[in-house]
């Protein structure tokens, strides 16, 4: 009879967090800002058709990176959760709070229980009528769940994105002004991120009931081909 | 991996995963979807529940315009004077019922969020085909219902994105669709307002034009038929008329569709209308 050699819980843990770390550092990073009308999230992305940014439901949005098959089972976990939860009870019940929760229960229980962890983070971001209550829910590959307020940034290099968004992010900006921000913060001083390279979208509470809208190429490159110091008159390029 | 399947993030194995169909999904999660179940409709008389009546719709230059009155009857009775029958389906499209108003505004929603649920999954809308495709499937599965006198008839029509222009379907009662090239009608009044709409159609119709056509086919049809409600001037209750063109899915403003009818009146009053109208209610 062999017996297994004995590991200690915490080294299991340190391991499994390093082993998804890695997993999600080796991807690009991701930003959501607040903003005038609501949120933008921006994310460096060259595939035009795997999306790293979506859709939940009304006034709610979804972004991950890591790993996209992992990320993108959640969404869709995500997107059933709201529409029958909607149904059952009303439109206005679903919120982002007990999705996010039942996000971090999963990623919990997965982190623990089997071989292996998911390799993902992701983020639940919901916009209400009213400006300064945007809710950003950011949840790690162990279940760990932060809220955050102004910005959040998801991925391998985050720290160095969310010191450099800190001196750019001001919640009055507008569409451009955000976009500008969120992709100076994303490229860092080396880089420079075209419309090309970028996956964007806003939850924009001047839409309506749905309010989450994705930017094509076009019309990122035109919210960044305005000066950076025009923020103030500049024309408001998601209100169309 | 799979996802251990837990009861409020709903996840399913290969092999049950219903997919981007919101029904599949209400069923898989184990939620009743009432429409099309052999016993919703149960036993007895149910020819005293609400029942909606007259729409329209008939196609234009820019796409679609649909239209139905405002009122529901019980037998001989009105039962609500302000309901509406024509909603949103999509970005691009409506839908308008006529028949039991509880089993149609139910079918509308789960419409609405079939429609919406795919959308998000799949990360691009249902094809307007896929969608009249998608109604016929619910049309025909609430056919056992419909034999006990709970009919769901709705018209379909919307912008097609890929063909580029605007399309009509109607229904009947088994699931049977049959797309129309210039309008369609359903309901009690669908006679009357059919064939005014018949007389006054052209191809390549102003949309403004169209509206007022749609308009004054409901006119008629309250004129005719007792379970249609023509606009309540007193209430301030008029017909939902929706636009459907590439821009989207856009409703009539109240004061827009009350500044059309008095134009109608008007202009029915100046060719002797009102002498049409006394000689039709001659005969109480």
């Amino acid at each position: 009879m062999n017996m297994p050699f004995y590991v200690a819980p915490e080294q299991i843990m340190k391991d499994r967090a390093d082993y998804a770390r890695k997993g999600i550092a080796r991807g690009k990073s991701l930003v959501a800002v607040t903003y005038r009308d609501g949120i933008l999230l921006c994310a460096e992305n060259v595939s035009n058709t795997l999306r790293k940014i979506s859709e939940i439901y009304d006034r709610i949005a979804f972004a991950g990176v890591g790993k996209y098959n992992e990320f993108d089972q959640l969404r869709i976990a995500g997107v059933r959760h709201a529409d029958l939860k909607g149904y059952a009870y009303s439109r206005q019940d679903v919120e982002a709070r007990s999705l996010a929760n039942q996000y971090a229960q999963i990623l919990g229980q997965i982190f623990t229980h089997e071989m292996k962890p998911m390799e993902v983070e992701i983020l639940v971001a919901e916009i209400s009528d009213e400006a300064g209550t945007e809710q950003l829910f950011h949840i790690l590959y162990d279940g760990t769940v932060n809220d955050e307020s102004r910005w959040s940034v998801l991925g391998g290099e985050a720290e160095a994105i969310s010191e450099r968004l800190g001196d750019l992010h001001d919640a009055d900006l507008d569409a451009a002004a955000a976009l500008r921000a969120a992709v100076d913060a994303l490229a860092g001083p080396e880089r420079t991120l075209v419309a090309d390279d970028l996956e964007v979208a806003t939850l924009d509470r001047t839409l309506g009931r749905r309010c989450f809208r994705r930017l094509g190429i076009a019309e990122v490159d035109a919210l960044l081909g305005q000066p950076r110091a025009a923020s103030g008159e500049a024309p408001d390029g998601a209100a169309e | 991996m799979s996802l251990p399947l837990l009861r409020s993030l709903p996840t399913f194995g290969a092999g049950e995963d219903p997919g981007p169909s919101f029904t599949g999904l209400l069923a898989a999660a184990g939620l009743p979807a009432d429409i099309g179940r052999p016993d919703a409709a149960g036993q007895g008389d149910l020819s005293g529940v609400a029942h909606g009546t007259t729409v329209v719709a008939l196609r234009h230059r820019d796409g679609v315009v649909m239209a139905g009155d405002r009122r529901a009857t019980a037998g001989n009775l009105i039962s609500h004077r302000s309901i509406e029958k024509v909603y949103p389906a999509g970005r691009h499209a409506g839908v308008a019922i006529a028949g039991a108003a509880g089993p149609s505004m139910e079918m509308v929603r789960l419409f609405q969020l079939q429609l919406e649920h795919y959308e998000k999954v799949e990360g691009q809308p249902l094809s307007l085909d896929g969608q009249a495709n998608q109604l016929s499937q619910m049309v025909r599965a609430n056919l056992t219902s419909a034999l006990r006198g709970l009919l769901v008839v709705p018209l379909f029509a919307g912008w097609d994105e890929r063909r580029q222009c605007g399309r009509l379907f109607q229904y009947d009662v088994t699931g049977g669709r049959y797309e129309e090239q210039d309008y369609a009608a359903g309901g009690s009044g669908s006679l009357h307002a059919g064939t005014v709409v018949k007389l006054g159609f052209r191809p390549g119709l102003e949309p403004a034009a169209a509206a007022d056509l749609a308009i004054s086919a409901l006119f008629q049809a309250a004129d005719e038929d007792s379970a249609t409600g023509g606009p309540d001037l007193v209430r301030g209750i008029f017909p939902v008329v929706v636009n459907i063109d590439a821009d989207g899915y856009r409703r009539l403003e109240d004061p827009q569709v009350e500044e059309r009818f008095r134009a109608l009146l008007a202009a029915l009053d100046a060719d002797g209308g009102a002498a049409q109208s006394e000689g039709g209610s001659g005969g109480g």
